[in-house]
């Protein structure tokens, strides 16, 4: 059982990263080894400084939430202007939260949606909601539960990036996702 | 609901500052007049010389701030009880208002009490030789600003016929780095005071029709909450924390209602509860947002922006729920209506070419007027006396405060150093 547990641990984060259009981490020191045979990592002892955690990590463990290496230290979904569902690109991610919040129960999110600072902010907190509610449906499409996820909206109130600039603009519109004690 | 409103109480009690520093006034700035100022001469009060004369500034002030009024030198000339040559002196002067007034100790100051005082004063028509009124006042020392602000509301109604707004308070938002306060001043921007203190954001403070509390959203839980706060007191209790965002809470004329936008049921709809939070009613379903809205002031209306037709327009709905009518239709981009105190006229925001404009409609013949040049307004709220919009903006990427008469020519700016003020709320006269 446990060396089945290990290989998933490991080729879960490649599968789901290999879906995602956005780059994954892959400039890890002495990561070779890893990508030729993932079993090898139960074999072989970690070599030299590399992150112990890693691999052994549960990816069903709430230390999966704050290891860099895991898709679920990712939290924001991005959204195009004006629209509110979510971007292929970001399916992978929502899967591995959305089975995550499956096997663990008893763990509660919570989505912020948010918007950029054009035009009135209540409006733009209806927009931010839409955002969160869009996050949110998705999570419970792959399994997330009802009771266990709130979507909310901060609308233009929290900024991640205060220029104003197509790009800037383009930071601010997502949505968040915290697990119970990040809020 | 939930939670404890003793400790919510508490909470606000710690947070809550008395008096603000001085360099956390707003300060004034008149950036456009009225094309047909009234000369007024407002002679010097007669009495005891601090007294008098912060009485006689402060109606200067006032009057000359509105935009309504020129200020003439009344010269040596201090009368309440002028002569014809008095009066055609001032007429040459180009006066076409005399004020005249005096402050008469009644009780001087001990220890533990303040002086009181007696303040009368006469206004005059000039041309005409007559006089136009006048009232007396007891108040101690320390209610010099807002007997002046009462001598100002005097005057301005005698020679506009509209009622003045100098005893009025505005609410707005100052954000500072990591401090967000929710403040209360004067209409002339003096004695600011913070009703709330907090390290998340405050958006949407709306007075209640008599003055006395303001409902607004903050996001200290992480999420929107309405909250209703006495400023008496500074107690407040929560009126809507339901699952999602809470936001936009707007009072019913009568005061016992609180429209408010919840997300409980998926998306931002209209709903209307009692302040204390009971009584929940959905107003109406749409498919899209519905959001933003206000009461008509005889309350049988509903305003409130939605998308349900594809771009943010406003609509409006029988108070008691029903059918939603169009109220916009130029442009693809019209939020936050707020009605005049007489419900002739619409003041909203509108986009142009990706610039943000409060905008004034007559809703009888649905013509609009586009008010201000500025790029990024917002949050426009009526003056009690219907004459005058004060709304948010952006000037050099600072958020500022503006005012500007419905006629679009009287233009004010108001700022605080170092900081930003936006969501004002201008509060109601009181009786």
């Amino acid at each position: 059982m446990r060396p089945l547990i290990a290989v998933f641990a490991v080729a879960l984060p490649f599968l789901l990263s290999a879906c995602s259009s956005q780059p994954p981490v892959a400039e890890q020191p002495g990561a070779g080894v890893e990508e030729r045979k993932p079993t090898a990592v139960i074999t072989t002892p970690p070599v030299v400084p590399p992150p112990i955690t890693t691999a052994a990590i549960d990816p069903y463990s709430l230390a999966a939430l704050k290891d860099p290496k895991s898709i679920l230290f990712k939290r924001s979904v991005y959204f195009d202007f004006d629209m509110f569902v979510v971007k292929d690109e970001f399916k992978p991610l929502i899967e591995a939260h959305a089975k995550f919040l499956a096997n663990n129960p008893k763990l509660k999110m919570l989505i912020q949606g948010n918007a950029d600072d054009r035009g009135s902010r209540e409006y733009n907190l209806a927009l931010g909601q839409k955002r969160s509610e869009a996050v949110k449906q998705a999570l419970l499409l792959l399994g997330a539960r009802e009771d266990q996820v709130e979507s909310v909206s901060l609308g233009e109130e929290k900024p991640v990036c205060s220029e104003q600039t197509e790009d800037c603009w383009a930071k601010n519109r997502r949505g968040e996702m915290l697990y119970s004690g990040e809020f | 609901m939930k939670d404890n409103p003793l400790l919510a109480g508490l909470f606000v009690g710690l947070l809550a500052a008395s008096a603000l520093p001085a360099w956390a006034q707003l300060s004034i700035e008149i950036t456009g007049a009225g094309a047909n100022r009234i000369p007024v001469s407002i002679a010097d009060f007669a009495g005891e010389r601090i007294v008098s004369q912060a009485l006689s500034s402060v109606v200067r002030a006032d009057l000359e701030r509105s935009g309504w009024f020129r200020l003439v030198e009344s010269g040596s000339l201090g009368t309440m009880e002028p002569t014809a040559g008095n009066l055609g002196d001032l007429k040459s002067r180009g006066a076409d208002a005399y004020v005249a007034g005096s402050a008469s100790s009644t009780a001087p100051a001990s220890s533990t009490t303040e002086g009181r005082y007696e303040t009368r004063f006469r206004l005059f028509d000039v041309p005409k030789q007559a006089s136009l009124g006048g009232q007396s006042y007891a108040h101690g020392s320390g209610q010099l600003r807002s007997t002046a602000h009462r001598i100002s509301d005097f005057i301005y109604e005698k020679l506009t016929g509209e009622p003045g707004v100098f005893s009025t308070r505005i609410a707005y938002v100052v954000k500072s780095t990591g401090r967000f306060e929710l403040q209360i001043a004067d209409a002339d921007g003096m004695n600011a005071q913070a009703a709330l203190a907090s390290r998340e954001p405050i958006i949407s403070p709306s007075w209640s029709p008599d003055g006395t509390k303001l409902a607004y959203v903050s996001f200290e839980a992480k999420k929107p909450v309405v909250y209703v706060h006495d400023l008496a007191s500074g107690r407040r209790h929560v009126a809507a924390n339901f699952k999602g965002s809470n936001s936009a809470p707007a009072w019913s004329p009568n005061g016992r209602r609180l429209a408010v936008v919840l997300t409980k049921d998926g998306r931002s709809q209209l709903y209307t509860l009692n302040v204390d939070g009971s009584g929940v009613t959905r107003l109406a379903t749409s498919t899209g947002i519905d959001t933003e809205p206000q009461y008509s002031p005889d309350g049988q209306w509903i305003y409130f922006t939605s998308d349900r037709g594809g771009s943010p327009q406003i609509y409006r709905i029988p108070a008691s729920g029903g059918d939603g009518q169009r109220v916009t239709f130029e442009g693809n981009y019209n939020v936050t209506p707020r009605l005049s105190p007489d419900g002739k006229n619409m003041a909203y925001v509108s986009r142009h070419e990706g610039r943000f404009h409060v905008t004034l409609m007559d809703l009888a013949t649905q013509q609009s007027q586009i008010l201000t040049d500025t790029a990024k307004d917002e949050s426009p709220s009526f003056a009690p006396n219907g004459r005058t919009i004060l709304y948010a903006s952006e000037i050099n990427g600072r958020g500022v405060l503006g005012t500007v008469s419905v006629d679009g020519r009287i233009k004010q700016k108001l700022s605080v150093l170092a900081a930003d003020i936006r969501e004002p709320a201008w509060g109601p006269k009181l009786k």
